[in-house]
């Protein structure tokens, strides 16, 4: 099975094919795109089960597949394009093709009524093989192949309903700031084949550490390198602002690409080369760090948003945020767990609020009223029309708050023990766990806030809207119940000691991960009452950050956006986000522009080399051959004189010797 | 196949066919009447790339020396030959101008309606000149197949092109005549310097190969010349302001050769010419900056003044500028992998630009408007159209398993070893490119549908799927599987490295002896 591991990608590439021949010849042909683009996905997740049951029975070493050799340019650079099957490829490799057909499933009955049904099943399955290509390739430059790929997917899907220029504009940045991680990524390839000669990742673990200094200053630099490329793909500080804006796109790929999967890619990448990082304790600071603010940072914004999709997208980030905090110490497994279960709560919250926003928009449909189908302020008191969505939303909402048993709390309490013990000999990264701990409140404190608009109180649409409100058809809320009991039970995989697990997961990568054990400090996870003392003070958080986010919603009414003054002070700063876009515009983008078109183009292009240089070329030549002309008057007095200093000239030359 | 190719004796003839075949047919077209002039021009077109795919298997990848060779006096007295020969380099230079001909003439079926007959010939003419330009072993024919393609050039653009024409196409003749006169000059003298120093005096090109190093003296004005010649063919910054124009107001037809064809022999004349001419100046510390520093120059600037060109044809033109310079980044980087990635990036831009331009010829067509902003939203009006487009722009901005990307990475990883930071400055376009073109992208087919002059505008027809198609199938062809042409030029590209080789200074070496601090 695990040689057939091309099959997983080969399915999705044809549905794609095959949905997009439909998309062009006949759109309407729903049934039949639903069968090829569902069954594409569902045939991948066959067969990735199949691996899952061999590797689970393997001993961890890694399968390589050569499909063929992509570019044999001389003996010392020869890239295979070669599949690689380990235990960290196969989980990814489950989440996706797993989580992807759910949420294929659930937008069969989200997008329905599109007419861009094909087209949107096309991009849907190419970009699972994209994303497989990613994290099954064998070297950097396959797996680049996946990393742009997925990228491209996500700016044709982002700015699926083009006809808006905002959704093209959101697909525009989300490519361009991608692009800005790439140069990293490049730039670190570059470094890596002259230092290193290969860019296999097997390779890279094996060789890496025999040529590149321990912390020294090559393999730091191609360490951060490659974490721009990963701010870049999973939205982290600087790179981070596109993410929000991603949520143009229809809410199931949210659901996939900018929560479950294409943005964990950064995340994937750093464990993949975890040897690189190990090696660089610096960049190792500045991946924690990063995360951490990111973390912290992405949290506040969510607190004051009002999108209920703009909420779910900021979470993400700071999530995000939290898987970098992991792997920036060094805690390769917490960081892989923490990005599966938020696979499956964050999947669940999305695919949640897009069956929220399309019992919206039907109502208002139905009601032949307008309206934004996406702002809080307008729902409220969902959970009678909506029950299970409600309930499922509730599960996702008490997992990703930390609220134990559910999965939430297990990955990130494993994520905050780590830094806390890092923090024990280095400041930086007890600064990153004082930094997680409070974006953990600020988690439960907006998740609660956003279930209070949505699903209490008294529905705010307006009572034309009330009576259409219905809960979402089985083909929906079939994948939420799936990725509801895999947001509780989800936790089971990596169960700590108290809780009578033993890291599970963790033991399983380490054929993955040991690789990196020479060049860190082993993390002595707390034991006993320390142990005791973080896992209630993080129950505590969540708690408490519940409440106060549901308490506080709930004790006024929530106004509707007519009636909502202008937010003054901090609160203004936090719904504009901190101003970032309106910086990076005026700071980067708006000078980028301006240079390119008054400096290069009309002063170097037009007037420095076309008018002073060709034309005044072509004035020279002008000038001269007017002289030469003025030469030509007619006057045989002047030929004459002209002819015999020629000749006496020449005579001179010929004859030679002195005057 | 080869077996086949070689019973009929193939590799004798075919390069004077393909030579000789639309010169021939050029009167055919004059004298037929002007209805026939097209199927005239597209049956030689279809015969030559019928006949000329067969170099694809009768080139023999596996030697490096020059194959097909023919060898026959011309002007005797002058050491002058028709000499003729190809490598890997030249095969996929005539390789692409036989591709790429039926292509234009079909292009071209319904938008040139006036003077038709000149119109085919010109094309065939030029069509003649291009390849010439590839094959040619000496240095005198090759200068006479160089010229050939100006004249014709010149005319299309003056007589077939838009509104501006005559002073794009005048811009163009003095900008290439004074290079070339030049090159005339540095010709001329190596041949007698060189046959004072060995008593033959001869254009053929491996005599002045084996014996150019005895022009120690004149050696940099002679590479001085020929690099004048061949920078503003390719071109270089700033000696490239020539082509927005050219590229701008020529017809479709004027436009796709251009991009495909005629820029490459200025990146083919460094190869094959200036450099192996003159390793030791041309390779020498300081000239090496400042070519390698140019390219970096003209892949960034070029891709900035890309960003805010208001019309499409001007904004590919640019982009061109901006590709080239990684051919040129790619022969100064000088490592095998470098050198393959910049015939990569010929073969590569050859594809990617000539669909851009086809499609906006297309675009033009039907509106007779180039102005991006005049567009918008057309992609609900024209899918396929804009489906074939962002394929070619993500082609073009080197997105991996797509053509483009194979070129590009090899020439900056290639060329890292020796320019770290030029390198870096050059990785920088992977942002711009992405900038202009997705930007150009999003205003013509995306965003809202402004403009009710584009509502009946209709989606590719059959003619037009026809033209795409095969370059579209050789994006994905090449991005996935570039294998087969890159073990058909590395012949070419270790030849050249061997030849200069001796002349570099201090070669980096892979496996972490090359930057200090690396241990």
């Amino acid at each position: 099975m695990t040689s057939l591991v091309w099959l997983t990608i080969l399915f999705p590439l044809l549905g794609a094919v095959i949905n997009g021949a439909i998309a062009i010849r006949r759109p309407e042909a729903k049934g039949l795109v639903s069968l090829v683009g569902v069954g594409a996905l569902l045939g991948s997740f066959a067969v990735a089960i199949g691996i899952f049951l061999e590797v689970l029975a393997g001993d961890g070493t890694a399968t390589r597949v050569l499909l063929w050799q992509w570019m044999p340019v001389t003996e010392r650079l020869s890239i295979d394009l070669t599949l690689q099957v380990d235990r960290l490829s196969t989980v990814m490799l489950l989440v996706i093709t797993g989580v992807g057909s759910l949420i294929h499933l659930f937008s069969v009955g989200y997008m329905k009524s599109d007419p861009g049904y094909a087209r949107y099943f096309a991009y849907l399955n190419l970009f699972v093989a994209f994303m497989l290509v990613l994290v099954l390739g064998a070297s950097l430059p396959v797996s680049f192949i996946g990393w742009e790929g997925v990228g491209l997917c996500s700016y044709l899907l982002i700015g699926f309903w083009y006809e808006v220029d905002a959704n093209s504009d959101a697909g525009k940045k989300a490519f361009l700031a991608n692009r800005i991680g790439d140069f990293g990524v490049l730039m670190a390839m570059f470094l890596l084949w002259w230092h290193v000669g290969t860019l296999d990742y097997d390779g890279l673990a094996r060789q890496a550490p025999e040529v590149l200094a321990y912390a020294g200053a090559p393999v730091t630099l191609i360490a951060l390198l490659l974490f721009l490329g990963c701010t870049g793909k999973s939205a982290q500080i600087p790179l981070f602002t596109w993410l929000p804006d991603a949520m143009a796109g229809p809410t199931p790929v949210s659901a996939l690409i900018h929560a479950a999967t294409m943005v964990t890619a950064g995340v994937f990448l750093v464990v993949r080369t975890g040897v690189i990082f190990s090696l660089a304790p610096v960049a190792m600071e500045v991946v924690a760090i990063t995360g951490a603010l990111t973390a912290f940072f992405a949290a506040t914004i969510a607190l004051r948003q009002n999108d209920i999709k703009k909420v779910l997208a900021y979470s993400t980030v700071s999530q995000l945020g939290y898987m970098f905090l992991a792997v920036g110490t060094g805690a390769w497994a917490a960081g892989i767990f923490h990005l599966v279960t938020h696979a499956f709560f964050k999947a669940l919250l999305f695919l949640g609020s897009g069956s929220v926003i399309h019992a919206m928009h039907h109502a208002q449909h139905a009601a032949h009223a307008h309206g934004d189908a996406q702002d809080m302020r307008l729902m409220g008191g969902l959970r009678r029309a909506m029950p299970w969505t409600f309930v499922l939303m509730g599960i996702a909402t008490l997992a990703i708050a930390g609220v134990p048993p559910l999965a939430g709390f297990w990955s990130k309490d494993e994520i905050l023990a780590a830094a806390f013990v890092r923090g024990g000999g280095n400041t930086i990264y007890l600064v990153a766990w004082g930094l997680g701990l409070l974006a953990a409140l600020m988690t439960a404190f907006y998740m609660a806030r956003l279930m209070a608009m949505t699903f209490f109180g008294r529905f705010r649409g307006g009572d034309t809207l009330e009576p259409h409100l219905h809960e979402a058809p089985a083909v929906m809320t079939g994948p939420l119940v799936v990725l509801g009991l895999l947001s509780i039970v989800g936790g089971v995989l990596n169960l700590p000691g108290f809780a009578g697990g033993s890291h599970y997961l963790a033991h399983w990568l380490e054929p993955v991960t040991d690789a990196t054990l020479p060049y860190l400090d082993r993390l002595e996870m707390p034991h006993g009452m320390t142990e005791l003392l973080l896992v209630g003070g993080a129950i505590t958080i969540a708690l408490v950050g519940l409440a106060l986010g549901m308490w506080t919603t709930l004790r006024r009414p929530v106004l509707t956006p007519a009636a909502t003054p202008a937010a003054t002070g901090l609160a203004r700063v936090l719904e504009g986000k901190y101003f970032i876009d309106e910086l990076y515009q005026k700071v980067f983008v708006g000078p980028t522009v301006w240079f390119s078109r008054r400096v290069l183009w009309q002063g170097i292009d037009q007037f420095l080399v076309d008018r002073m240089g060709v034309g005044g070329t072509a004035r020279v030549a002008k000038g001269l051959g007017w002289l030469g002309s003025r030469l030509q008057n007619g006057h045989v007095a002047l030929y004459l004189t002209l002819f015999v200093a020629g000749v006496v000239l020449l005579m001179r030359a010929v004859i030679g010797g002195a005057p | 196949m080869t077996a086949f190719l070689a019973a009929i004796g193939y590799e004798q003839w075919i390069l004077h066919v393909l030579l000789g075949l639309p010169l021939l047919a050029i009167p055919m077209i004059l004298i037929m009447p002007v209805h026939r002039a097209r199927w005239i021009a597209l049956t030689v077109a279809l015969i030559e790339l019928v006949l000329g795919l067969g170099l694809w298997w009768a080139f023999d990848p596996a030697n490096p020396a020059m194959q097909f060779v023919t060898d026959v006096p011309w002007i005797g007295a002058f050491g002058v030959g028709y000499r003729l020969g190809i490598d890997g380099l030249s095969v996929m230079m005539v390789l692409l101008s036989v591709i790429t001909m039926p292509l234009v003439v079909w292009s071209s079926w319904r938008s040139v309606d006036t003077k038709q007959r000149g119109f085919y010939a010109l094309l065939l003419a030029l069509k003649t000149g291009m390849l010439g330009v590839f094959v040619a072993m000496d240095l005198f024919l090759f200068y006479v197949f160089w010229e050939l393609l100006l004249i014709p050039m010149y005319f299309l653009i003056g007589s077939w092109g838009s509104s501006n024409r005559l002073y794009a196409a005048t811009k163009f003749v003095i900008y290439t005549f004074v290079g070339s006169l030049l090159m005339l000059v540095a010709i001329v003298w190596m041949v007698m310097e060189v046959g004072r120093a060995t008593g033959t005096y001869s254009f053929a090109y491996e005599h002045l190969l084996a014996h150019a190093y005895l022009l120690e003296s004149s050696g940099p004005w002679l590479f001085v010349a020929f690099a004048l010649a061949f920078a503003v063919k390719v071109p270089i910054f700033p000696f490239h302001t020539w082509l927005p124009d050219a590229h701008t107001e020529a017809p479709t037809a004027g436009s796709v050769d251009l991009a495909v064809i005629l820029l490459k022999m200025g990146t083919y004349g460094f190869l094959r010419f200036a450099v192996p001419f003159f390793p030791g100046f041309a390779l020498s510390e300081s000239v090496g900056l400042v070519m390698a520093g140019l390219a970096v120059i003209g892949i960034v600037y070029a891709a900035l003044v890309a960003m805010v060109q208001p019309d499409l044809k001007r904004l590919v033109a640019y982009s061109s500028v901006s590709h080239l310079g990684f051919v040129i980044l790619g022969i100064w980087g000088s490592t095998v992998e470098s050198v393959q990635g910049a015939i990569m990036v010929m073969i590569s831009h050859g594809l990617s630009t000539g669909a851009l331009f086809f499609i906006i010829g297309m675009l033009y067509e039907r509106r007779h408007t180039r102005k991006i902003s005049d567009f918008g939203g057309l992609a609900r009006v024209a899918p396929l159209m804009a489906t074939a487009f962002v394929i070619t722009a993500f082609s073009s901005i080197g997105l991996p398993g797509l053509n483009g990307f194979v070129g590009e990475f090899l020439v900056l990883i290639g060329a890292f070893g020796r320019y770290p930071w030029l390198v870096a400055g050059a990785t920088t376009v992977v942002v711009f490119s992405a900038a202009y073109l997705l930007w150009a992208t999003q205003r013509v087919f995306f965003n809202r549908f402004t403009n009710p002059l584009n509502e009946g505008i209709g989606d590719l027809n059959m003619r037009e799927i026809a033209v795409l198609a095969p370059l579209l199938l050789g994006m994905v062809w090449i991005g996935l599987y570039p294998g087969p042409i890159l073990r058909r030029t590395e012949g070419a590209a270790r030849m050249y490295i061997e030849m200069v080789e001796p002349y570099l200074s201090e070669t980096p070496t892979v496996g972490g002896t090359m930057f200090r601090g690396g241990r």
